[in-house]
């Protein structure tokens, strides 16, 4: 397998950012369910993840997340559409959408 | 089921639930960005999910769609990367998947159920 190749890093990723998602969802899904013990339990949660480390850990998953979506949809396509060459052009297109979902989220953020 | 079926089967249920997940993910991440300007606070998401018949089923759906496509991944991480016997990685996969539903639903349902009085 040629690792200086796009679409190795194309994959590489995807199963990279897939697998930290697969760990980070059931944290996720506790902490939402933290609201049971009351909408400050939730609030106080929140406040932690304020800080500015944490906003950076935060927009590293909006990064993961915005990669394996769009390193999914390159794969649909490449699998369910006929070949043209712009599918190359797709890991380059994914990889900027993803940069850019995580720059947005931390723009917004602070 | 053969694993040359089982194979298949999986192969079509990630794609069907990639599918699904491609627009909610799309919607997820819009959402992330707009509400955490200003401050991401409970009561925000309490207003928005809490009682929201709407957002609770797009959630479920959201939910219901991630416990299918993350354990088929896993899986096939595990068959790639671990020694593990193939009973093993099939019952690992299934139990994630069934704590991810579980989970999931539990906290969309909890946050639906705090809102609209």
């Amino acid at each position: 397998m040629r690792r200086d190749h796009p679409t190795w890093w194309a994959f590489a990723v995807h199963r990279l950012s897939g697998v930290g998602l697969a760990l980070f969802l059931p944290v996720h899904f506790y902490v939402l369910a933290l609201a049971i013990e009351g909408e400050a339990r939730l609030e106080s949660f929140l406040v932690w993840s304020s800080q500015p480390w944490v906003k950076v850990a935060e927009a590293g998953l909006i990064f993961l997340l915005a990669a394996h979506l769009t390193g999914g949809v390159r794969l649909l396509a490449l699998e369910f559409l006929p070949w043209r060459d712009w599918q190359k052009t797709l890991v380059a297109v994914s990889g900027g959408l993803s940069f850019g979902a995580g720059l947005l989220f931390l723009v917004n953020a602070y | 089921m053969s694993a040359e079926k089982l194979q298949t089967c999986l192969w079509l249920v990630q794609r069907i639930s990639a599918s699904v997940l491609a627009v909610a993910v799309a919607v997820h991440l819009i959402t992330i960005i707009a509400a955490v300007q200003g401050g991401l606070t409970a009561a925000e998401i309490i207003a928005r999910v809490g009682g929201n018949g709407a957002w609770a089923a797009f959630y479920g759906v959201f939910v219901a769609a991630a416990a299918v496509h993350a354990p088929i991944g896993v899986r096939t991480v595990l068959q790639e990367m671990t020694p593990l016997p193939n009973f093993s990685v099939n019952a690992l996969s299934a139990l994630f998947g069934i704590g991810l539903l579980i989970m999931g639903l539990d906290a969309v349902s909890i946050l639906y159920r705090l809102g609209g009085g």
